[in-house]
């Protein structure tokens, strides 16, 4: 009994301890802001990966989430007999909710994952270590980069899996259903603001491709060296930032679109 | 060789962001670029708002000439007042013209319809209109026919 309550105890103040590192950790990245003419370079190699890279897939759920929305709309809204609504509720969906977050969590799976690997493999066949014997700063070299690349990243893709949902929506909702083409993009213009939507769900996406990106290189840097160890980063990668991103859209929500 | 391909594509990664942005911007949200149109400001006060709501608009014959700023409650009167800005081209409302809470369709939104008057003085920025009318409320309809009145 007194073990359980020993044990609990430890893993709380394992998570402080491990929140302190992690602060510390990002703290010391932001400050090594690297040199342009050395970082630039590899700055757009690792957006290239992070980012690029990730196009195919944030494309393809971002055409079939609007396809779903426009076909699951219109059978929601016939039955009220304003099937014209679907282009502002498909709209007001992916603009504000469905863009950031479903972009967040695809990003955590495909980039994520793979930065937290990379960065373990890194740590476990100690280049990082070595790169520190050179008197190259690994955190500079290599977490900064691959931090700022999420960072950027992330809204880019955000929008851009707003955009393809929105024309898979019109797809099913005007090509297939027949909505007429005019109240489609007329009913969304009504109703989405650009500053009050657009860009309160550009702002979603710049706080979750900054939290994702910063979970991803922290548990890598801070993996046990081991192939098991690896393993289980990159798992805690996926949950944590699925779960961070989750919560810290409630909370974001709370703040921009709560005040009833 | 390789490094310039990566450029490249980086770069038209960035371009598609910038064009997604400009989609949402103008075709999904209707910004036009002339959007920072002046507007000014003039005062309702109604009975019943209904379920009247800011970034509502304000139409005239069926055009949208403005948009709901805020609802208020006067605390003197108990009445709502409703500050709503007009495009500045609309400059010769008549000074006798009505506000009336109107509904669109059956379930739709509420919006402020300006039916209007006959005056030759037209309404200038900060006035009030003279005479308003409630949003239409079921139940009380419904009650009013009931009592007979």
């Amino acid at each position: 009994m007194i073990d359980r309550i020993a044990s609990f105890g430890r893993s709380g103040t394992e998570l402080v301890v491990s929140l302190g590192r992690a602060s510390r950790f990002l703290a010391g990245v932001l400050w090594g802001v690297p040199r342009p003419a050395t970082g630039f370079p590899l700055l757009l190699k690792q957006l290239y990966s992070v980012g690029v890279l990730s196009l195919a897939i944030i494309v393809v759920s971002g055409l079939f989430i609007g396809m779903v929305l426009g076909l699951q709309g219109y059978t929601i809204l016939s039955d009220f007999g304003s099937e014209a609504a679907i282009g502002q509720m498909i709209a007001l969906t992916l603009v504000r909710e469905l863009g950031p977050v479903v972009t967040a969590l695809l990003f955590a799976g495909r980039a994520g994952s793979a930065l937290t690997a990379e960065i373990g493999l890194m740590k476990a066949t100690e280049q990082l270590s070595s790169m520190e014997m050179m008197g190259v700063d690994p955190l500079r070299r290599v977490i900064a980069p691959r931090l700022w690349a999420g960072f950027i990243a992330m809204p880019v893709l955000a929008i851009i899996f707003s955009m393809v949902g929105i024309w898979g929506g019109m797809l099913v909702g005007v090509e297939w259903l027949g909505v007429f083409e005019g109240s489609y993009w007329g009913n969304m213009q009504a109703s989405v603001d650009f500053w009050d939507d657009v860009v309160n769900g550009v702002i979603k996406s710049v706080v979750f491709g900054f939290v994702c990106a910063w979970i991803a290189v922290y548990q890598g840097y801070d993996c046990v060296p081991t192939s098991a160890g690896i393993s289980s980063a990159t798992t805690k990668t996926v949950v944590y930032s699925s779960l961070a991103v989750l919560g810290l859209d409630f909370v974001l929500t709370a703040v921009m679109f709560g005040n009833f | 060789m390789k490094q310039r391909t990566t450029d490249i594509a980086v770069g038209l990664f960035m371009l598609a962001g910038l064009a997604a942005l400009l989609f949402l911007a103008l075709q999904v949200s209707g910004l036009s670029p002339k959007s920072a149109e002046s507007t000014y400001t003039i005062y309702a006060d109604f009975n019943d708002t209904g379920g009247l709501t800011p970034r509502g608009k304000v139409s005239m014959a069926g055009v949208t000439i403005g948009s709901i700023d805020a609802i208020t409650l006067d605390t003197e009167t108990f009445q709502a007042r409703v500050a709503m800005s007009i495009n500045a081209n609309i400059d010769n409302i008549p000074a006798d013209s009505a506000a009336v809470i109107r509904t669109s369709g059956l379930l739709g939104e509420q919006y402020i319809d300006i039916s209007i008057g006959g005056d030759m003085e037209s309404l200038a920025p900060g006035d009030t209109f003279y005479s308003t009318q409630s949003a239409m409320n079921i139940e009380r309809l419904i009650s009013n026919f009931a009592s007979g009145k």
